[in-house]
C-alpha cells in the first residue's frame, strides 16, 4: 500500500487516490491534428518500467490533481508536486 | 510406544480439563494445549494421509510448518475443513476428524494407491489421461482436496479490519524481538509488537536460558510487563503475513473464544516508519528412506511438546541430525526419561556429544537412519553409515517410537524477501540468509542466521537501536545479557541418503519425494520454479516451510549446480494462510457497496413500492397494487401519466452547480452542445462526450445566471461527471475561473407529469406556471406549498411536466402533500419502469441502455452541434476519424414488430442471413408494450438504421433461436410533433 | 518418447530412468530464420507453429527467465470464447478449437476441463445485457445458454441466492465449452513439441536491444550475445512496451498488475467457472481443490509482479459477496502478473511499425485463453510478412482509424 505525499494534504494511504494516467499534451487545434497525432495523444503511452511521470488525484481527500514521479518497478514514490509548480 | 503426557510440567493448566473428540472418540486435554499436543497426549498416531499416495502420516511439527495434521474441525457451530492442529488452541467441545481419507485416517480405503506408486511419479498426469481427460478428471478431483466444505449454514462470524500507525513494528516476540522492543520503547517511540504465538517468548518457551540473571521465561514475562507499562501495543496470536509498499504490513490477529458479535479474526493494516524483523527460523528435516512414518518429527517439535505441553513423544527415541541443535532436544528428552540414540551424520562426534554421552545417550557419529519400520507408526529404526548406498548397509536396528530429525534451520526470511530484500546462500551454516536489511527495516535473531541466544539478544538490541537511530532517537538502556555458551560445531549439509530409488520424502503433504525431484531434473524441469510446478513441491498448505530448501538442494545436486545457482522461488504473501473473511473484514452486504436512499424512501415503501437498485440508488420500480402483477402496474402507471397526472421521484438525478466568470466558456469546452448561448432561465438537453468521442452522459443543463449553471447528469453518472469536470479544469484549463459543487443530496425533486399536471400544480405554487409564463425547457424559482424551491418545465415522459425541487429535508412532506393535493386529479405515483415505457414511446434515450461504449452523437441522430458549434470541445476530433464517419455505423431507430402483440426481448439482435451463417446488424436496446399505441414497440441500434427508416425497411430480430420481423421506423412513436410537451 | 499410459507403465517398471528431457537447453546460435522474443505460452506456440505449419525449422525462442514464467504461469487458467463481436469470436474460438485437440496434438495432457463458464447477472438491466451478449454469440455460432436464477442455482448451489443478498442473482449465461486448462502444461507441451521440431528454446536470455538497419530489424543484442534472423516476433507480455521502445516505437498500452489468489484445497464444491457482473470476480476450483480467483486490475501501472493489500482485500470481498460460504476458508497464495492493457482491451497483432518485427501483444487480462491463437497468428505474420484474415482486424492501425474492437463497450459493461 503506497504512502502518497499529496502536495496539499501530506502523506496519505493509497486507497484515497486515483491514478490518472501519463500527462499528455492535448494537440490543438483539432482541425489541424492528423489521425495519427490524435491517436498518439489518446492511446499511445511511454508505459515506462522504472521512473514514470504520472498524474494522480487525491479523489478521496482534497480532490486535487497533482504530478507524481513513481518507479513502476519498485513502487517507490520519487516526487510529487502541484501541477505546473514545485512540490 | 506412543506419546504420553508426563505427570508434571508444561505450560498447561491441568485443573482445566477440556473434553474433545477425535473421529468421535471422547478424549480430553488441558487448557494451554494445542489440538496437536492433546492428540499426542492421547496417543493418537495417524492424523492424516498423504495427498497423493494416502500413506499414513503423523504429527510432524509443533507450529505453522506442520504439513500433516490438517484436520476437519467443528466447534461452537463453526466448521473449519482444513484446521492446522498444531496451531489450534484446544477448546472444550471440539470435534476433530482427519481429512482426505475414507472412512477415517486409520482405515483409509485409498491406502492401496501406494502400491501403484511406481506408476504415479511426479507429473504422471501430463503423460496420460488424454484425449479423454474429461472422463478421469471428476475422479481425480474427488481424490484431491483436503477437507470438505459443508453447505448450508453460512459463516456468521464477525470479521473486522483495523488500521494502525507505529514508529516501529516489531515482528516476532522471541528473545531478539523482545530485546528490540525494549530498546525501541526506551527511546520513547511508539512500538507495536506482534507474535504469531499466544505467548511472547519465542524459543524461550521451550529452551533453557538465563537472561539478566533470571530464567528465560521470567525475563520474557518481566520484559512483556515492562513493555506494556511503557505503552507498547502488544499483539500476541497475531501473524504478520505480508510486507507491502512504504512500510505497510498485513497482520492477522486471532482473538480466540469470544462472546457473540465479537470478531475472532481481525485484519490489521499497519503502517510503520521502521520495522524490525525478528521472525526466527524453522527447522529443516533430515531426509532418509521412509522418513514419513508417523513418529518421525522435527527435533525442535519434540522439545516443544515436552516443555510446553509436557508430552513425551516416545519412550524410545532416535535422533537423526547433522548439527548440534538436535542435541538440546536429545538431552531434554533423556532427562524426561526417554532412551535416546543419536545418529549424527558428522563423522567426528561434536563436542556436545560428550555431554550427551555423559547423560546416557548413545551417539553414533557418521550415521544416518536408513529405514523405519512399523505399520502405522515407527517401531524399529535401521541405522547405518551416512554414505550408505543400500538399505542393507544398516549396522544397527533399534526399537523406537519416534525419530526426531534435524537437518539444520531455515531462517524465516519471508517478510524480508517480500520487501524485495536479497538473499544469499551461506555455505558454512547451510542457510539462505538476508544480504542486508532493506531501507526502513532492521533484522534480528535467528532469521539473520544467529544461532545462539547471546547473538539473538545482541542483534535484537542492535535492531532496536538501529530503529531508534533511523528515527533520530537514542537508546540509553544496555542490551540484555546471557552467559556465553561454548561455540557449537559446524553443521554438515546432508540432503538425503544416497540410496537409489528409496522413497525419501520432502514435501509430506503433497507427497513429493527425492526421486520426484530427480525425475524433474532428468526431464529438464530444472528451474526451481519449474520444479515447484512440475512436482508440486512446496505448494501445499504448509507452503513448503520444511521442504523447499531440501528440494532445491537435491535439484542442485541432480543438475550439477551449486545451491545459489538454483536459487529459491519467490516468497509472496501470505506467510501463513489468511482467513478470507478477515481479508474482506466488514466489507460485505450493504457495507460492500452502500445503497443510496431517496429522501422520500419511507413514503415509497409505505405506498407499497417495489424497490430495486438502479445505478447504486434504491428506487421504486413500480407501485404494485394488491390485485396486480408488476407488469400490470407498469402499464397502469404509464397510461395514467398519459391520461391524467403522475408523480415521480427524480431526486437521484444529479445536480452539479457550476459557478464562475468562466463557467460558460468552460462548459462550452466540455459539452457537445453550445452552452454559451443558453439564456438565463432556460434549459437545454445536452450530451457530454469522452475525448474518444463516445457519448458518456446526457442531461439537462439550466442556466441559472450569467455565471452560474446547474447540470443534471444521469443518476449513476453524477460522480463521474463531477470528476470529469474537475479533471479537465485542473489539468487542462487551470486558469479558467470556475468551480463545481455536487448538490444532488441537498434537493428532493419530484416530477409532476401529465396533461393535468399544470391544473394540479398551479394552486400549490407561487410560481406562475402558465403555458406562456413557463414554457417547455424553462425554469423558475419560487415557493411550492410555502417551501422555497424551483420548478423546471422539462419532460422525460413526453407529457407536460414540471420538476419540482425543494430542499431534501422537505422531500417527504412535499411528496405527501402532492399526493394529497393530487387526489382530486387521480394522481398516480409512477416508478422507473413506467418512466422507461413513457420515454421509450417518445424515443428518448436512456444512457447505458440505448447507448454503449461505442455510441457517437451522430449514431443517436444528434449531429447538429458538431456542425454548428464553432469552438472545440471534448471529443470533437474523435468524431472525425475514419471509423466515426463510416456510413454503415449502427444508428438509433424505432422498431415496430409486425405482430403488434409480440414484444421483442431487449438484447435481441437484428440479423442478416448469409450463406455462411448469420450476421448481426445491431440489437434491440429497449422494448415494451406501449399503452399509448396499444401495441409493442422497441428501440434499437441498427446498422444504416436511418436509411432503413427512410426506405421503410424491415429487419429480422433474433432472440435465443426465435425470430420475429419488425419494421424500422423513427424512434419517436408518441406525439412526434411534441404538442403535448409544449401545450 | 511418446507419452502414453504404456510408456508410463514401462518407465514405472524401469524406475523412470529413461524419460528424456522434455526440451533441450541448447546454446544460442548466432543466426536463425526466425526468433521469437518471449518464452511464454504464446511465444512457444509461435515457435511450434513456425516449424509445424510454415516448415521453418531454424527457430529460436528467447526467454529472459524460465519458460512459462510470465503471465502463462500467473493466470487463473480460464479458457472461453464467449465474445460479443464476430472478430473476437473468430480469434478466441480459433484458440478454443485448438485447445480442444491440443493434448493429442502435442502429446501432452493440458488438462482442458470444459466445465463451463457461468456469468452471473444481478439486475434486470444486466439480464438484458446478457441477452444482448448471448444473442450475439448465438449469431456468431458460439454455444451459450441464457439461464434463469433457478438454472444458475442448480449449477452453483454454493452461491448466495438469498433475496437479501447485496447482489441478488437474477440469472446468467454459460458457455459449456469454456472452462479451465492447466496453464503450465500448455507452455511445457508447446515447448516439448517445438523442441522436437528442432526449435531452440533458450532460457535466461534477455533481449537488450534491437539492431535496426534501413527501418528493419536485422538482429538482437542479448545477454548471451548477438543473434540475427529473418523475422522477429515480439511476444513478451508484461514487457512489450519496454521492448517496443527499444525498437523505436510506442505501443498503445499501459501495464498493470493483475492479482490472483488461491485458497487452501478443499473437496469439490464448484464444478464450473463463475464470474459475477456485479463484483467483477471470477472463481473456479482447481483439480487440486484450491479455489482460484481474481477480479479487477490493481489501480496503477506496475511492473512489480506483486499486488497490493487493499486490492487483495477488495477482490476477496467481491468473491465472498457472491460466495459467502467461503468466508471461513483461507487464502493460501496470492500473486500478480503484469498485463499489457490497450484502450479497447483487444490484442494488437501483426506487423509492427518497424520492418521484420511482428507483434503479439495487448492481450490485457485474457491472454491465456488465446495462447494457441496468439502463437498461430504471430507465426503467420512472421512467416508471411502479413496478416491472417482472423488477425487483420487486430492490427495496430485501428488506433488511428478508430475501428476498435471494444468488448466491454459492446457488452454495455463500461463506457
Amino acid at each position: 500500500m503506497l504512502l502518497i505525499p499529496c502536495p496539499w494534504c501530506g502523506p496519505r494511504d493509497e486507497p484515497e487516490f486515483s491514478f490518472g494516467g501519463e500527462p499528455v499534451a492535448r494537440p490543438v487545434p483539432a482541425e489541424r491534428v492528423s489521425d495519427a497525432e490524435w491517436a498518439d495523444y489518446l492511446y499511445f503511452r511511454d508505459n515506462d518500467k522504472g521512473p514514470h511521470t504520472e498524474i494522480w488525484c487525491h479523489s478521496g481527500g482534497c480532490g486535487q490533481w497533482f504530478v507524481m514521479e513513481r518507479d513502476t518497478l519498485t513502487h517507490a514514490v520519487l516526487s510529487a508536486r502541484k501541477p505546473g509548480g514545485a512540490a | 510406544m506412543t506419546a504420553r503426557r508426563l505427570a508434571e510440567g508444561g505450560r498447561i493448566d491441568r485443573a482445566s480439563v477440556l473434553p474433545f473428540t477425535w473421529h468421535g472418540a471422547k478424549l480430553s486435554g488441558f487448557a494451554g494445549d494445542t489440538l496437536a499436543s492433546a492428540l499426542l497426549a492421547n496417543g493418537v498416531k495417524v492424523v492424516g494421509r498423504g495427498f497423493k499416495y494416502h500413506r499414513a502420516r503423523g504429527i510432524f511439527a509443533a507450529w505453522v510448518e506442520e504439513p500433516n495434521a490438517i484436520l476437519d474441525l467443528q466447534w461452537n457451530g463453526h466448521h473449519d475443513p482444513n484446521a492446522r492442529a498444531t496451531t489450534v488452541a484446544l477448546r472444550a467441545g471440539m470435534a476433530a476428524r482427519g481429512v482426505n481419507a475414507r472412512p477415517d485416517v486409520d482405515r483409509d480405503i485409498y491406502r492401496g494407491i501406494d502400491l501403484l506408486q511406481r506408476f504415479l511419479p511426479a507429473g504422471f498426469y501430463y503423460k496420460t489421461f488424454f484425449p479423454n481427460w474429461h472422463r478421469y478428471e471428476p475422479r481425480i478431483r474427488e481424490m484431491a482436496g483436503l477437507g470438505r466444505l459443508r453447505g448450508g449454514a453460512p459463516d456468521t462470524r464477525q470479521y473486522e479490519a483495523r488500521h494502525a500507525h507505529a514508529d516501529v513494528l516489531i515482528v516476532g516476540g522471541g528473545p531478539a524481538g523482545l530485546a528490540a522492543a525494549r530498546a525501541a520503547a526506551s527511546a520513547g517511540l511508539s512500538v507495536l509488537l506482534a507474535d504469531d504465538r499466544r505467548e511472547f517468548g519465542g524459543s524461550l518457551l521451550w529452551q533453557d536460558a538465563t537472561i539478566d540473571d533470571q530464567s528465560g521465561m521470567a525475563w520474557a514475562a518481566a520484559t512483556v510487563r515492562d513493555l506494556a507499562g511503557a505503552g507498547v501495543r502488544l499483539l500476541p496470536d497475531t501473524t504478520v503475513f505480508g510486507a507491502y509498499d512504504d512500510g505497510s504490513f498485513g497482520l492477522l490477529e486471532r482473538r480466540g473464544a469470544a462472546p457473540a458479535g465479537w470478531a475472532e479474526d481481525r485484519l490489521w493494516t499497519v503502517r510503520a516508519r521502521h520495522a524490525v524483523l525478528a521472525t526466527g527460523s524453522i527447522e529443516r528435516p533430515l531426509v532418509f528412506p521412509h522418513n514419513d512414518r508417523p513418529g518421525v518429527m522435527l527435533a525442535s517439535a519434540a522439545l516443544q511438546y515436552l516443555r510446553q505441553y509436557s508430552v513425551l513423544v516416545a519412550d524410545e527415541i532416535v535422533v537423526a541430525t547433522n548439527n548440534d541443535s538436535a542435541y538440546t532436544a536429545a538431552l531434554a528428552l533423556r532427562d524426561a526419561g526417554a532412551t535416546v540414540t543419536v545418529a549424527d551424520v558428522r563423522p567426528a562426534p561434536p563436542a556436545i556429544a560428550h555431554a550427551a554421552i555423559d547423560a546416557g545417550i548413545r551417539v553414533l557419529p557418521g550415521s544416518v537412519v536408513l529405514h523405519t519400520i512399523g505399520r502405522d507408526g515407527v517401531r524399529l529404526v535401521d541405522i547405518g553409515p551416512a554414505d550408505a548406498t543400500s538399505a542393507r548397509a544398516a549396522t544397527l536396528r533399534v526399537p523406537a517410537g519416534a525419530v526426531l530429525v534435524s537437518g539444520g534451520h531455515a531462517p524465516a526470511v519471508h517478510l524480508h524477501s517480500q520487501s524485495r530484500g536479497k538473499l544469499r546462500w551461506d555455505d558454512a551454516s547451510a542457510m539462505f540468509l538476508p544480504v542486508a536489511a532493506v531501507t526502513g527495516q532492521s533484522l534480528a535473531g535467528a532469521m539473520t542466521g544467529e544461532q545462539t541466544l547471546a547473538g539473538a539478544l545482541a542483534s535484537g538490541h542492535r535492531a532496536g537501536v538501529a530503529a531508534a537511530s533511523a528515527l533520530d532517537r537514542g537508546v540509553a538502556i544496555p542490551a540484555p545479557t546471557t552467559p556465553r555458551l561454548p561455540a557449537s560445531d559446524p553443521i554438515q549439509p546432508y540432503w538425503c541418503v544416497p540410496i537409489k530409488g528409496a522413497r525419501q520424502w520432502l514435501d509430506l503433504q503433497n507427497d513429493v519425494a527425492v526421486k520426484d525431484v530427480r525425475l524433474a531434473a532428468r526431464e529438464n524441469y530444472s528451474s526451481v520454479e519449474h520444479l515447484k510446478r512440475y512436482t508440486t513441491l512446496g505448494m501445499a498448505t504448509d507452503q513448503g516451510k520444511t521442504s523447499n530448501v531440501n528440494g532445491l538442494a537435491i535439484l542442485a545436486d541432480a543438475t550439477g549446480r551449486r545451491i545459489p545457482e538454483v536459487g529459491t522461488t519467490t516468497f509472496r504473501p501470505p506467510y501463513t494462510p489468511v482467513t478470507l473473511g478477515a481479508l474482506a473484514g466488514m466489507r460485505h452486504g450493504a457495507l460492500y457497496a452502500p445503497w443510496r436512499h431517496l429522501p422520500a424512501h419511507a413514503e415509497h415503501v409505505e405506498r407499497g413500492a417495489e424497490m430495486r437498485e438502479y445505478g447504486g440508488w434504491w428506487r421504486p420500480a413500480c407501485y404494485t397494487r394488491a390485485s396486480e402483477t408488476p407488469a400490470q402496474a407498469i402499464q397502469r402507471e404509464a397510461a395514467a401519466v398519459r391520461q391524467g397526472v403522475g408523480l415521480f421521484d427524480g431526486s437521484s438525478l444529479g445536480k452539479i452547480v457550476v459557478d464562475g466568470p468562466d463557467a460558460a466558456a468552460f462548459l462550452n469546452l466540455l459539452y457537445y452542445n453550445d452552452l454559451a448561448n443558453l439564456k438565463p432561465g432556460r434549459l437545454r438537453y445536452v450530451l457530454l462526450l469522452r475525448e474518444n468521442g463516445v457519448v458518456y452522459d446526457d442531461g439537462v443543463v439550466a442556466r441559472v445566471g450569467p455565471e452560474r449553471y446547474q447540470l443534471s447528469p444521469s443518476s449513476s453518472h453524477t460522480a463521474g461527471v463531477l470528476a470529469m469536470l474537475e479533471a479537465w479544469h485542473q489539468t487542462e484549463y487551470p486558469t479558467m475561473r470556475v468551480a463545481f459543487h455536487d448538490v444532488t443530496g441537498a434537493w428532493a425533486t419530484f416530477a409532476v407529469s401529465g396533461p393535468r399536471a399544470r391544473d394540479m400544480l398551479s394552486p400549490l405554487t407561487g410560481i406562475d406556471i402558465a403555458a406562456d409564463a413557463l414554457p417547455h425547457m424553462t425554469f423558475a424559482d419560487g415557493t411550492i406549498l410555502g417551501i422555497a424551491g424551483r420548478i423546471a418545465r422539462v419532460s422525460f415522459t413526453g407529457e407536460r411536466s414540471y420538476e419540482v425541487s425543494v430542499p431534501a429535508g422537505y422531500g417527504p412532506a412535499l411528496w405527501r402533500r402532492l399526493m394529497q393535493a393530487g387526489g382530486d386529479f387521480g394522481i398516480t405515483p409512477y416508478g422507473i419502469e413506467a418512466l422507461s415505457v413513457l420515454r421509450a414511446e417518445k424515443g428518448y434515450i436512456l444512457i447505458g441502455t440505448d447507448t454503449d461504449g461505442m455510441t457517437l452523437p451522430d449514431d443517436l441522430g444528434m449531429a447538429g452541434p458538431l456542425r454548428a458549434k464553432k469552438v472545440d470541445f471534448v471529443g470533437r476530433r474523435s468524431l472525425l476519424t475514419p471509423d466515426a464517419v463510416r456510413p454503415d455505423r449502427r444508428q438509433f431507430v424505432g422498431l415496430l414488430p409486425l405482430d403488434p402483440n409480440a414484444v421483442p426481448h431487449p438484447g435481441a439482435h437484428a440479423i442478416e442471413r448469409r450463406a455462411d451463417g448469420m450476421r448481426s446488424l445491431g440489437w434491440v436496446t429497449s422494448a415494451c408494450h406501449s399503452p399509448a399505441l396499444g401495441r409493442s414497440i422497441a428501440l434499437g441500434m441498427i446498422a444504416r438504421g436511418r436509411s432503413l427508416i427512410e426506405s421503410g425497411g424491415e429487419v429480422e430480430l433474433f432472440h435465443l433461436g426465435q425470430t420475429m420481423r419488425a419494421r424500422v421506423v423513427s424512434p419517436v412513436f408518441h406525439d412526434p410533433a411534441g404538442e403535448k410537451l409544449h401545450g | 518418447m511418446r507419452y502414453s499410459s504404456l510408456s508410463l507403465l514401462r518407465q514405472g517398471l524401469a524406475g523412470h530412468e529413461g524419460w528424456p528431457q522434455a526440451w533441450r537447453s541448447p546454446d544460442l546460435k548466432p543466426s536463425y530464420d526466425a526468433v521469437v522474443i518471449g518464452g511464454g505460452g504464446h511465444g512457444l506456440a509461435c515457435a511450434y507453429y513456425l516449424a509445424k505449419v510454415h516448415g521453418i525449422r531454424r527457430v529460436a525462442v528467447l526467454e529472459r527467465g524460465w519458460i512459462g514464467g510470465g503471465n502463462t504461469g500467473r493466470n487463473t487458467t480460464i479458457v472461453r470464447s464467449n465474445y460479443f463481436f464476430p472478430e473476437s469470436v473468430a480469434l478466441f474460438d480459433f484458440a478454443l478449437r485448438q485447445y480442444e485437440q491440443l493434448s493429442e496434438e502435442l502429446n501432452y495432457n493440458i488438462m482442458l476441463s470444459q466445465r463451463g463458464i457461468m456469468n452471473i447477472g444481478h439486475s434486470d438491466h444486466q439480464m438484458e445485457m446478457m441477452a444482448r451478449n448471448v444473442n450475439a454469440m448465438l449469431v456468431n455460432g458460439i454455444d451459450v445458454e441464457l439461464l434463469d436464477a433457478q438454472q444458475v442455482r442448480s449449477e452453483l448451489p454454493m452461491a448466495n441466492f438469498s433475496p437479501d443478498a447485496r447482489y441478488p442473482i437474477m440469472g446468467g449465461f454459460t458457455q459449456r465449452r469454456g472452462g479451465v486448462a492447466r496453464h503450465d502444461a500448455v507452455a511445457w507441451g508447446y515447448a516439448r513439441a517445438a523442441d522436437a521440431l528442432g526449435v531452440d528454446i533458450v532460457q535466461n536470455c534477455e533481449v537488450r536491444d534491437f539492431r535496426i538497419e534501413g527501418g528493419r530489424v536485422v538482429g538482437l543484442e542479448t545477454s548471451l550475445g548477438p543473434v540475427s534472423a529473418g523475422a522477429f516476433g515480439l511476444s513478451a507480455s508484461g514487457h512489450n512496451g519496454v521492448l517496443a521502445k527499444k525498437a523505436g516505437f510506442r505501443l498503445p498500452l499501459t501495464s498493470y498488475a493483475l492479482q490472483a489468489m488461491v485458497s487452501e484445497p478443499i473437496k469439490p464444491v464448484l464444478d464450473t467457472v463463475a464470474m459475477s457482473w456485479a463484483t467483477g470476480m471470477y472463481v473456479s476450483q482447481s483439480d487440486k481443490g484450491e479455489l482460484v480467483f481474481g477480479a479487477g486490475l490493481d489501480l496503477y501501472p506496475s511492473y512489480a509482479q506483486r499486488g497490493n493489500l487493499p486490492v487483495t482485500q477488495g477482490v476477496v470481498a467481491g468473491m465472498l459477496e457472491i460466495f459467502p460460504l467461503f468466508r471461513g476458508l483461507r487464502m493460501l497464495r496470492q500473486w500478480a502478473g503484469i498485463v499489457d492493457v490497450p484502450w479497447d482491451y483487444s490484442p494488437i497483432l501483426g506487423p509492427s511499425p518497424v520492418g521484420n518485427l511482428h507483434l503479439n501483444t495487448g492481450w490485457g487480462t485474457g491472454g491465456f485463453k488465446a495462447t494457441p491463437a496468439g502463437g498461430y497468428f504471430l507465426a503467420h505474420s512472421m512467416a508471411t510478412g502479413g496478416h491472417h484474415p482472423i488477425s487483420a482486424p487486430f492490427d495496430i492501425s485501428r488506433f488511428h482509424t478508430g475501428a476498435f474492437i471494444d468488448e466491454a463497450a459492446g457488452a454495455g459493461i463500461s463506457h
